[in-house]
């Protein structure tokens, strides 16, 4: 089979998955039964044939590893635009399919265990392989078109996922807040896409990165920018970077799963591969390149600050995964694209299985949330617990976990770019602390300490239940019929597909670093090098001094934030409130998320509601109800009112005007033609 | 003989029917005006039928017959309705549909 073929092929199982479980849900069962098994197989097989479109590319000679594929034309007219269903297999969208299905399956095998006992459970799969079918749209699609529908798609699926649990006021209002930001985000990127459409007359992605090394914006140079930047706010809005970021903390309202899966490992890394497989565009628009680069900054900074303060496990990984997001924002926009790329295959395996790890706990804690409520848990979930050492290992960076090697190549790129880049390198380190920090605060804070009621419990066998489910976010109660947890929650020590899932992951974690080991491997780069091999930064790379000197003063950072959140939270317990009352400014500004959601609703959402109702005030009022609709309805009042007084009812008089009528036609010919 | 002749009569049951129309306010009086001024059309029609010699006008005539006797039909209905609602038989009196 060809390249592409294979490639249509992990287009379609996801699509038939959706079709089968989002149409045959009452055939499969309401609450278990085979919806979980047609999901993950579907996606299983998306993943084997991504991983035959791999070994397909492969085969084929370095210069020739672009290949496009189309089923049909919707428009195309001569140099103005082509607008096709094409897909584009190069290595870079081979690498993000093999991550997205290969984390998907995994997700989805959780799923089978975790949603089991949900009155919902066949419409979970379907929105989750529509997502995953989104997302592969997204990541194949050969031009701009296919692209934004792709963008689009995922953002419905997230809407979808995010309010899955619909009779929850706070998951409705979550999702409804993440899709309203996406579509801001969506209308940069169509319009975005309109500024370079008009120089380069082609939505092809590999026709317009011949235009743009052709010299078609050479006259232009402002419209590529804006392009461009509009192009970013389409990719921060997807991938959480500020001002953009304030729906992915909200997003948490969803199932854990989903949250692994959408709003940790794959959508948000959209951002990320657009600007990776757009950088032909910006770096002949070195200006956007470096606003990405500072706004990847700015928010990995801010995130973590934030994590440290937040109480909610689900949140202080979210956090964590704006902040991650933001290393690989400030990669690509330097244009160290494979370092991004890698550090986002890698943060895929540890924040999934954080994510995943800390369903369980949820799981364990009846649905309990937050982290004041949980401690001791180390003993009577020791598989979960492992997991989550991994993972926090990997995320704090600390040698030999996938995490240590992404993030100093990214920040050994940026470091070397010199100049300004210097000061995000050391803020790059900053976070890295940072980093260390709050995983590590969170990890000693649940696992460490005296055990709770739920943890005790657990130790004699018994899974805690709530008696009444609330909502941790207010303490509303739940409806159990479409809201977690159901009387059946679960936790990884007690179902095989999510330990399996989990423990794969963690493999994942561990070893994914190991394929690009500075001066020892580079297998991501000498597979992605055929798509940036026209990047002027390709042959880039940071020199060993400095390779080194930032290997050593990662794990040094790491391990300082990890002894740090130690000597805080587990040897000096309570000594917390201290440095709380210590650093008040700060910490009141880090809890309240640096009053991000205040100041967009004191700058966008109260000025919009206050002209929105001004204009219902004044111009629905006066001008539309009182002059156009009052208006109308009187004239036609005032006509018919006058019309009416012929309609006298007498049959007779009627008659004598039909007759008086045909009378003077006829006169009126009988005189015009003598 | 002139067709004139001929038109002069149709010309007048024609005046006729309509004057009774007008004037009279029994609607069965004013259907048998109504039959009138068909058959002064009626009779028009075949003299300019019989001027011309060819059967066309008498073709319409016996379309407009048909005509005639649909209406008379729906007439004559639309007064026994009248007549078993107890209303008055008066076309005066029947005027709710004024404006």
């Amino acid at each position: 089979m060809s390249t592409t073929t294979w490639a249509w092929l992990v287009l379609l199982f996801p699509l038939l998955g959706t079709l089968v479980n989002g149409l045959g849900y009452k055939q499969l069962g309401r609450t278990n039964g085979g919806a979980g098994a047609i999901g993950t197989a579907s996606i299983g097989l998306a993943f084997v044939c991504a991983l035959g479109a791999l070994f397909s590319l492969q085969g084929h000679s370095a210069e020739h590893r672009e290949l496009t594929s189309s089923l049909w034309d919707y428009a195309v007219t001569n140099g103005d635009v082509d607008a096709k269903l094409s897909i584009l297999v190069d290595p870079l969208s081979v690498y993000m399919m093999l991550v997205v299905t290969g984390i998907s399956t995994l997700i989805h095998l959780y799923s089978v265990s975790y949603m089991r006992g949900d009155r919902g459970y066949a419409r979970y799969f379907a929105y989750l392989n529509f997502f995953v079918f989104s997302m592969l749209v997204l990541v194949l699609g050969g031009n701009f078109l296919m692209l934004i529908v792709g963008w689009a798609f995922v953002g419905a699926a997230s809407y979808l996922l995010i309010s899955y649990w619909y009779r929850r006021g706070t998951a409705t209002q979550a999702g409804i807040k993440a899709f309203v930001i996406n579509v801001v985000g969506d209308v940069g990127l169509v319009l975005g896409t309109f500024f370079v459409l008009r120089h380069s007359g082609t939505l092809d992605f590999l026709g317009t990165f011949r235009a743009v090394h052709g010299g078609a914006f050479a006259g232009h140079h402002g419209a590529l920018v804006a392009g461009c930047l509009l192009i970013l706010v389409g990719a921060f809005a997807k991938s959480a970077q500020i001002p953009l970021h304030t729906w992915l903390p909200d997003a948490m309202e969803g199932p854990t799963p989903v949250s692994s899966l959408i709003h940790a490992a794959t959508m948000v890394t959209a951002g990320v591969y657009l600007i990776a497989r757009l950088h032909p565009l910006f770096e002949a628009a070195p200006a956007a390149a470096d606003t990405a680069a500072v706004i990847g900054c700015v928010t990995l900074l801010i995130a973590g600050t934030i994590a440290i303060t937040q109480t909610d496990i689900k949140r202080v990984i979210a956090y964590s995964t704006m902040s991650q997001i933001g290393y690989m924002i400030m990669a690509v926009g330097a244009g160290g694209y494979v370092a991004g790329l890698f550090h986002l295959m890698t943060h895929a395996f540890f924040k999934a299985l954080l994510f995943m790890a800390a369903g369980s706990i949820i799981g364990a804690m009846a649905g309990a949330q937050s982290l004041d409520k949980m401690s001791g848990l180390r003993r009577s979930m020791p598989f979960t617990f492992g997991c989550f050492v991994v993972g926090g290992l990997a995320l704090s960076g600390v040698p030999p976990f996938s995490g240590f090697f992404s993030k100093d190549e990214i920040l050994a790129f940026v470091g070397h770019r010199g100049g300004w880049f210097v000061a995000l390198y050391v803020v790059g380190y900053v976070g890295a602390f940072l980093t260390a920090v709050y995983t590590w605060r969170m990890i000693f804070r649940a696992f460490w300490g005296e055990p709770c009621a739920e943890a005790r419990e657990l130790e004699h066998g018994h899974l805690a239940h709530a008696e009444v489910p609330t909502n941790p976010a207010n303490g509303e109660q739940e409806d159990t019929d479409v809201g977690f947890p159901g009387p059946e929650h679960t936790i990884a020590e007690w179902a095989l597909p999510m330990k399996v899932a989990m423990g794969l992951l963690a493999i994942g974690a561990t070893v994914a670093g190991l394929v690009q080991i500075p001066n020892v491997d580079h297998v991501i780069t000498s597979f992605l090098e055929p798509t940036f091999a026209d990047s002027k930064y390709v042959h880039d790379e940071a020199g060993n001094g400095m390779v080194y000197f930032g290997m050593a003063l990662g794990t040094v950072l790491a391990l300082l934030g990890i002894a740090l959140a130690h000597r805080i939270w587990v040897a000096q317990p309570g000594s917390a409130a201290a440095w709380r009352a210590r650093f008040k400014p700060a910490y009141t500004l880090f809890v309240n998320k640096w009053f991000f959601d205040e100041a967009i609703d004191l700058l966008v959402v109260r000025p919009f509601a206050a002209f929105g109702t001004f204009s219902r005030r004044t111009f629905e009022r006066v001008v539309v109800e009182g002059t156009l609709v009052d208006g109308t309805t009187s004239v036609v009042r005032a006509g018919s009112s006058a019309v009416r007084a012929i309609q006298t009812g007498f049959l007779r008089y009627y008659a004598a005007l039909l007759l008086l009528g045909g009378a003077g036609v006829l006169l009126y010919f009988l005189i015009s033609a003598s | 003989m002139s067709i004139a002749w001929y038109l002069v009569v149709s010309a007048l049951i024609f005046c006729i029917g309509a004057g009774g129309v007008l004037v009279r306010r029994n609607p069965l009086v004013i259907l048998l005006c109504l039959e009138l001024m068909l058959n002064a059309a009626n009779l028009a029609l075949i003299g300019f039928s019989r001027m011309h010699g060819n059967s066309d006008g008498q073709i319409f005539a016996l379309i407009v017959m048909v005509v005639a006797a649909c209406e008379v039909t729906v007439g004559l209905g639309l007064i026994v309705a009248i007549f078993r609602r107890r209303l008055p038989i008066d076309v005066d009196e029947l005027r709710e549909l004024q404006g």
